[in-house]
């Protein structure tokens, strides 16, 4: 995986009064690649995407984002990065494709274009069929697919995505895995991806990086950690092992 | 501006087509009609054969008839329809976990909260246009006169006196769905200071009137001077309350006979006895009399939204 890194954070530090979110996060990610972000609930993860984002100022450090600071040019920040939230919200009166067209429009993206691209990613997602439907009416694994396809409505170059399968089916989870894993290889998108459930992560994530109480512990392919930690071969480990590992030092 | 329209059109959307907008607009038209139509067939019936005077067409909305005037109306309900359309605008996108959706396009995040301010007023002004127009057409069939430039002008600054004052209730509710998370605590605490406002305030007045300058111990009536620094206080603290500020500027810049903004305790009857011997007062006079409430009310509704614009900006943007 060679290519330019595409987000570079050194020394990021975000401190709530006294409470340390993120302490001292150095990070590089390359273009194109699938990251994921791995830590129990409260680790950090969310307060640094909102970082990378600019939603959030960081109390000290550096953060680039495909070149921009995020405190600085957030608009064109925003420009370029999706960002599913946990837990994605929708308006729930309006149908699959008045979202999506509203999201367009908050891009600035002139609706004949839009509206072909709407359709595109509606059927990306599998849910062409049931576009017209309030999105009220939507089950849990649904939103999230429709939560893909308005992210990928403005064309980002890196998306975040935070805990994308949590609260899904088996079969939905394995259909979210797989839409998010041709983003990276079919569009070339960075995908940046936070998450707990680490069975799922194992199974797209070229790199991963492991971050426990805002510290980041790991970094790097989950061969060469388990080779580190566990000291054994390709094939017998799995992430959950080597992540317990790392749970207990802490 | 990057993406205010947007919203705007969003929000207006929403507003338009909401149940509960379409059900406080039908009232408001309701009662509007029913207190013209009133007023207008009073008028008709107890000048018939007389000249009609000048000024009577404002009569449609000052008039008291049998129930109260539309003036008075408005400026007791006129809150209600601004609490209506922003009580949840900021804490609905919360609790749907929109608003984090929201802020992370490229739009900047003070347009959010214009764009509802925007939506708010628009929707106003329309409500108001709409009801005064029907009222005017109404009242122009029923009595037979046709209003004048000075009329039209008196209910164009009535007009927008209105929408600036529902403009500051909408700007106290839109503050509540910003500071709290629940729609229900933010439109209880909207409703809470609406009838604070309404009723205590001038109850608070007579109290503190009372105590401020107290009928002296034995006599049974109180001495003029007394009478005199009660009404004063009474009137100060009365104005502390935005409905009070907008029924004195608003009855004033109506009814041209009117040369204070002080109470004056004249039916309308008696005002047309004494037309005969006063002239009305020219509209840009009035406006000098009403320009304190008027700068008033517009100093309300701006440190309003002012605040409510300070601590949205400031709020952590996290997924709840």
């Amino acid at each position: 995986m060679e290519g330019r890194f595409i987000i570079e954070t050194e020394g990021l530090t975000k401190k709530y009064n006294s409470y340390t979110a993120v302490n001292n996060l150095t990070l590089r990610i390359r273009e194109g690649e699938v990251f994921g972000f791995l830590g129990p609930n409260g680790a950090g993860k969310t307060t640094t995407l909102l970082m990378f984002l600019g939603l959030t100022e960081p109390t000290s450090g550096k953060v680039r984002v495909s070149g921009l600071d995020p405190t600085r040019e957030p608009l064109r920040i925003k420009e370029k990065v999706g960002y599913l939230p946990e837990n994605v919200g929708f308006y729930d009166d309006m149908d699959a494709r008045q979202n999506l067209r509203y999201v367009a429009r908050l891009n600035r993206i002139p609706d004949e274009i839009s509206s072909r691209r709407i359709d595109e990613l509606l059927k990306m997602v599998g849910l062409f069929e049931e576009a017209g439907k309030k999105v009220g009416t939507y089950s849990k694994g649904m939103r999230q697919r429709l939560g893909i396809a308005e992210v990928l409505v403005k064309e980002p170059s890196i998306v975040f995505l935070d805990e994308p399968t949590i609260g899904l089916d088996p079969d939905g989870t394995n259909r979210m895995l797989e839409l998010i894993q041709s983003l990276s290889r079919e569009k070339n998108i960075t995908v940046f991806l936070s998450s707990h459930l680490l069975e799922q992560v194992q199974k797209i994530c070229d790199r991963v990086g492991i971050m426990i109480k805002g510290n980041l512990v790991a970094i790097g392919p989950i061969d060469e950690l388990a080779q580190k930690k566990l000291g054994v071969e390709k094939g017998h480990y799995t992430l959950e092992e080597i992540y317990m590992k790392y749970f207990k030092e802490v | 501006m990057s993406g205010i329209f947007t919203i705007l059109r969003k929000e207006l959307e929403d507003h338009f087509s909401s149940t509960r907008f379409l059900l406080i607009s039908a009232l408001i038209v309701m009662v509007g009609v029913i207190i013209a139509s009133m007023v207008g067939m009073g008028i008709q019936e107890e000048l018939k054969g007389s000249t009609k005077p000048t000024l009577i067409f404002l009569f449609l909305f000052t008039s008291t008839g049998k129930l109260f005037s539309f003036v008075q109306f408005i400026g007791f309900f006129g809150p209600l329809i601004g609490i209506i359309l922003g009580f949840d605008s900021i804490n609905r996108e919360r609790i749907s976990r929109t608003l984090s959706k929201l802020v992370s396009q490229p739009i900047y995040r003070d347009s959010i909260i214009n764009a509802k301010f925007l939506a708010g007023i628009v929707t106003i002004t329309v409500v108001l246009v709409g009801i005064i127009l029907i009222i005017s057409g109404l009242g122009i069939r029923l009595i037979g006169v046709v209003p004048g430039s000075e009329e039209v002008g008196r209910l164009g600054i009535y007009l927008i006196i209105s929408i600036l004052y529902i403009s500051f209730w909408l700007g106290v509710s839109i503050l509540f769905s910003v500071i709290f998370r629940s729609t229900a605590t933010s439109a209880l605490a909207s409703l809470a200071l609406w009838i604070f406002f309404s009723f205590f305030v001038s109850l608070g007045a007579n109290v503190l009137s009372d105590m401020v300058a107290p009928t002296p111990v034995g006599q049974t009536r109180p001495s003029p001077e007394t009478i005199m620094k009660q009404a004063q206080v009474q009137r100060i603290v009365s104005l502390c309350s935005p409905v009070n500020l907008y029924t004195e500027a608003t009855s004033t810049i109506l009814n041209p006979m009117r040369q204070t903004t002080k109470l004056v305790f004249v039916g309308p009857m008696e005002q047309l006895s004494m037309m005969r011997f006063q002239n009305p007062l020219p509209l840009l006079q009035s406006l000098f009399i009403v320009l304190p409430h008027l700068i008033s009310i517009i100093a309300i509704t701006l440190v309003c939204f002012g605040v409510c614009y300070y601590i949205f900006m400031r709020q952590e943007i996290r997924t709840v």
